[in-house]
């Protein structure tokens, strides 16, 4: 068991270490970060005094070993474009995004899920049919298109509609930003205020619906597997009730090798918030870093990346850790641990 | 459950009949075939892969995976008809009355669960035990089947059992409700050849200790005439002879079975040439017209190729044949 | 057709006769009645076909063309479609903002959007079933290498990697270079993020090859067992390959709409549908509203049938489900 985590750990140190180059490489050799920083009118001394002061001449392991260690203690330079800490603009920006894609993240849970384990038991229903059908619709649009669609629902037409049929049906939903905001020490949260939690609305379920309907036909495609093993067809054969086969064994065994892909969705959450921030101009870390692209901010992008690396690996640390205490298999024999999928 | 007549057969199957249908027409996988189980008797059915021993076998407990399905026939247990139960009803007969084990003891346990937590649960589900009633008497099963160490085993997983304890277990498991007919589909079949013999001398020793009858499917030869009293031989869907082992094993009377009997080395006997049988079992989309061995046969003759011969009386066993045809075609063949 | 029919001698009938067995052979097949038997499926089958035809032969299709300057007028601006009060005949699903006819952009955009798509779908195709082969065949530690490769890939989702990769090189090449070669550039960010899965496929029946007897045997004759593999690994691994890709291409296209909509993946010479999206979605609160829902819906019907068409050929070939 500590073999097993003392490994997993030093492969997430690697990649860490991996993303980090990347980021450093980034960091130093697009452009030259001299120029980036001053303006025009700099003379060619003052420039070569930067570099000197800024350590660009010493050699390459230096300046990384120096990256490195500065990004550990959370200084991860400063904003070309913003001209602030980096840290800063970051601390700012990532209560927004958690908060988004941590509410996304349960929405995709708690109705994918279930609904999967639903059309996965009830194969031919029409419920689980009309499940299915809705679920290609969800894997089919991408993100921004349904945030479009829910901006024109919920924003654009909602009035007009609640008109043409007399009633209010279709509320109207904010759109843009975040509401109102109660700051906890750096945290900003917009949980404890209405207009936070009715902007939160849209957004989310925008996020949610992709990783939803994966979630979904996910589960339902490993129960429908699940369904078909001999341990089933045993356990019916003793006599076990309905209940004790579809949710004791086939449940169980259809939950663990889902917990892998789920996380990697979570993980994904995060990503896919970037699309969704910027359909309702969301002020959390995706844009900040589609604005520092198209700014060329290096600093920014740096170190998006390796937040963004230090959430998956971490995430992926996680999963392999909960994967482990779930199935028996994997602590008696290594080597399967080693090459599972 | 009526209390069976003396003379009335545990189990009776009539004129089963097993149909898949598919894209192309209707397949008959199993095709009218009738036969019986007595008391505390080992029946043998054996046959090639793809004769339609496992459908029968799971058309008996009731477990036909879609979209085969029983076409025709009436199966009884017990004197009560059972092939047309609803799930619920014939899901309380599974396990408590007829029991069933499958090929392979590795997937047919759950890797998930610790082999004393299945077979608690299964106890609970037939029974009145209570939670450490049943861990006793889950204990006593384990011991029963001949695992050692059976205390710490029953915390264990099914990956931490070896082949043939696992199918150890899974005859536990099938026993546990100590049910009148165990359905043993290929039970060593997926067991090194040194665990076979054991695994069968213990499935034999158990049934007749509880009294239960059992189906014993297997294309074995060697282990129906070891273990079982009557033995069918089933080919392309239909039982072709049936009757007491010893009977079918030393005077096999349709080509088929002697086929069968011939191909089998025997120890202390020198042959020059094992018997080979022509051909291959013909596929379920292209059975042939009449007897459906009758390209393969030595003996065939012109009446093979039209009429299907039904099961007739020859001696103390019965074979479907025209070589042995008792009475003249139109008497007493309503199967 | 019983085995056991030894001894009869046969007949080349010769390739046009091979040729038409062949095509009957197909229209008897298993896979072409689960095709026609599901009405969805066809519809999708033809419906991706409608968009590959008007996408391969655009010009032809389009009733007007968008990018010549010559032929836009201003004055034609922001027009509703025809159907509508203020339409215009000439403009089906009205027009943009720069008077630009929308069915005319959307056809081409549609080009743009399956053009990267297929080419990336292709490009990891041929790079997963390479690093595959190569992975099994080699086994040791180039397997192990680029295994590890493939794991640490995973760890991050393909959006992300698309968008690194595209978004770093418009920062890290110089303009130009860029404008000439971005459709490279894209290709291979999203063709970047898809390898893996074809990679492990061949693998997996690389390594069942390898041990095969008739690969000693070769190269005992000296062919190169590289050769043999190609020919007998890959026809066994095209059916879940094909499956794999189709699927890629539904993503691969999303993915493309996805980068363009948020300004990082065609440019603006170039609209495809995610950018015509993103155009339009600034005029979405003024009313305009054709101006994004039109390339909106043509991207969902198309992905969605692209969808459904893997879909049906995941289950239509795995022999499990038959």
């Amino acid at each position: 068991m500590i073999a097993f985590v003392v490994r997993r750990l030093l492969q997430s140190i690697l990649v860490m270490l991996a993303v980090g180059f990347i980021a450093f490489s980034l960091f130093n050799y697009v452009g030259d970060p001299i120029n980036n920083m001053v303006g025009q009118d700099t003379t060619l001394e003052q420039r070569q005094e930067l570099r000197g002061r800024l350590g660009l001449d010493d050699p390459f392991f230096v300046q990384y070993g120096r990256f490195l260690a500065n990004a550990v203690q959370g200084d991860f330079g400063i904003s070309y474009r913003h001209r602030r800490p980096v840290a800063q603009l970051i601390a700012e920006r990532v209560p927004a995004t958690l908060e988004l894609s941590i509410v996304a993240a349960i929405l995709a849970l708690f109705i994918g899920v279930p609904m999967g384990v639903y059309t996965g038991l009830h194969r031919r229903g029409f419920l689980a049919q009309v499940f299915l059908a809705v679920s290609l619709v969800g894997i089919s649009l991408p993100t921004f298109l349904i945030g479009i669609l829910l901006i024109l629902v919920f924003g654009v037409l909602s009035q007009d509609i609640n008109a043409a049929i007399g009633f209010t049906l279709v509320p109207q939903l904010p759109t843009f930003g975040r509401g109102d905001t109660v700051q906890l020490g750096w945290w900003s949260t917009g949980f404890l205020t209405k207009s936070g939690l009715l902007a939160l609305i849209l957004p989310s379920i925008t996020l949610a619906l992709f990783q939803m309907t994966l979630i979904m036909r996910l589960v339902r495609s490993e129960m429908l597997e699940v369904l078909r093993t001999d341990y089933i067809k045993f356990a019916r054969a003793r006599g076990l009730a309905n209940r004790a086969v579809n949710f004791g064994h086939a449940l169980k065994n259809t939950l663990v090798p889902v917990i892998t892909i789920t996380g990697l969705q979570l993980g994904s959450i995060i990503a896919f918030a970037l699309i969704t921030e910027q359909v309702f101009q969301w002020p959390g870390m995706g844009l900040l870093f589609i604005q520092a692209i198209n700014e060329v901010d290096i600093p920014v992008m740096a170190s998006y990346l390796m937040l963004i690396g230090f959430f998956f690996v971490v995430i992926n640390l996680i999963v392999d850790l909960l994967y482990y205490v779930v199935d028996p298999r994997l602590r008696a024999d290594k080597a399967v641990a080693a090459g599972h999928q | 459950m009526t209390q069976p007549a003396p003379n009335q057969p545990l189990l009776q199957v009539d004129s089963l009949r097993i149909e898949i249908p598919g894209r192309r027409g209707t397949l008959t996988a199993v095709d009218d075939i009738c036969f019986d189980i007595g008391e505390g008797e080992v029946l043998g059915v054996v046959g090639e892969s793809g004769a339609g021993k496992s459908l029968t076998g799971a058309a008996v407990i009731g477990l036909l995976e879609p979209p085969c399905r029983i076409a025709g026939g009436q199966i009884h247990f017990d004197g009560r008809r059972i092939d047309n139960l609803p799930y619920e009803q014939m899901r309380r007969i599974r396990g408590r009355h007829i029991g069933m084990v499958f090929q392979d003891p590795l997937t047919s346990l759950n890797p998930l669960y610790t082999v004393g937590r299945q077979l608690i649960e299964t106890i609970l589900t037939h029974s009145d035990f209570s939670e450490k009633g049943a861990r006793k008497r889950a204990l006593e099963l384990l011991k029963e089947v001949g695992i050692p160490a059976a205390e710490r085993r029953l915390d264990q997983y099914p990956h931490e059992f070896s082949g043939g304890m696992r199918q150890r277990v899974v005859i536990a498991l099938a026993l546990c409700a100590a049910p009148r007919l165990i359905i043993a589909d290929e039970p060593t079949t997926a067991l090194d050849v040194s665990i076979q013999a054991q695994i069968i001398t213990l499935l034999k020793r158990l049934c007749r200790d509880h009294g239960a009858a059992v189906m014993l499917v297997t294309h074995d030869m060697g282990v129906i005439a070891e273990t079982a009293d009557r033995v069918a031989v089933m080919y392309a869907g239909r039982i072709v002879e049936q009757g007491p082992v010893a009977d079918v094993v030393r005077r096999a009377k349709h080509p088929y079975t002697k086929g069968l009997m011939g191909s089998i080395p025997l120890v202390g006997h020198d042959v020059e040439q094992l018997i080979q049988i022509d051909g291959a079992m013909p596929r379920l989309n292209a059975i042939p017209q009449g007897c459906a061995f009758n390209p393969r046969c030595p003996k065939v003759f012109e009446r093979c190729r039209l009429e299907r011969p039904e099961l007739q009386p020859v001696g103390p066993t019965a074979a479907a044949c025209w070589l042995y045809e008792a009475a003249p075609v139109g008497s007493g063949n309503d199967g | 057709m019983t085995s056991g029919e030894h001894g009869k001698a046969t007949i080349d009938p010769g390739p046009g006769a091979r040729f038409g067995d062949g095509l009957r052979r197909f229209f008897d097949s298993d896979l072409w009645h689960s095709f026609t038997r599901s009405p969805v499926v066809v519809v999708s089958a033809v419906v991706t076909f409608v968009f590959v035809l008007s996408a391969l032969f655009a010009p032809l299709v389009a009733p007007h063309d968008p990018f010549d300057l010559a032929t836009i007028d201003l004055l034609d601006s922001v027009i509703p479609p025809a159907w509508m009060d203020g339409g215009d005949a000439r403009f089906l699903l009205g027009t943009d903002d720069q008077g630009r006819d929308i069915l005319s952009t959307v056809i081409y955009g549609a080009r743009i959007s399956l053009g990267v798509g297929f080419a990336s779908v292709l490009f990891a195709m041929v790079l997963g079933i390479s690093l595959g082969l190569l992975s099994g065949y080699l086994g040791g530690a180039v397997d192990a290498f680029i295994m590890r490769i493939a794991d640490v890939q995973l760890t991050f989702p393909a959006i992300l990697i698309a968008l690194l990769i595209d978004g770093l090189s418009r920062t890290v090449l110089p303009r130009d270079l860029h404008s000439d070669i971005w459709f490279y550039v894209l290709v291979l960010a999203i063709g970047l993020s898809f390898w893996v899965q074809y990679a492990r496929t061949v693998r997996g029946s690389t390594m069942v090859e390898r041990s095969k007897e008739y690969v000693q045997a070769a190269r005992v004759i000296g062919i190169p067992p590289l050769l043999i593999m190609l020919r007998h690994v890959l026809p066994n691994v095209m059916g879940p390959v094909l499956v794999i890709a189709t699927i890629n291409l539904a993503i691969a296209v999303i993915t493309e709409a996805t980068l363009s909509f948020l300004g990082i993946g065609v440019p603006l010479t170039s609209p495809s549908l995610g950018t015509l999206i993103r155009v339009g979605n600034d005029f979405l609160f003024s009313g305009s509203w054709w101006i994004t829902v039109f390339p909106g819906a043509a991207l969902a019907i198309l992905v969605l049938a692209v969808n459904l068409l893997g879909d049906w050929l995941r289950d239509a070939l795995n022999p499990k489900l038959r």
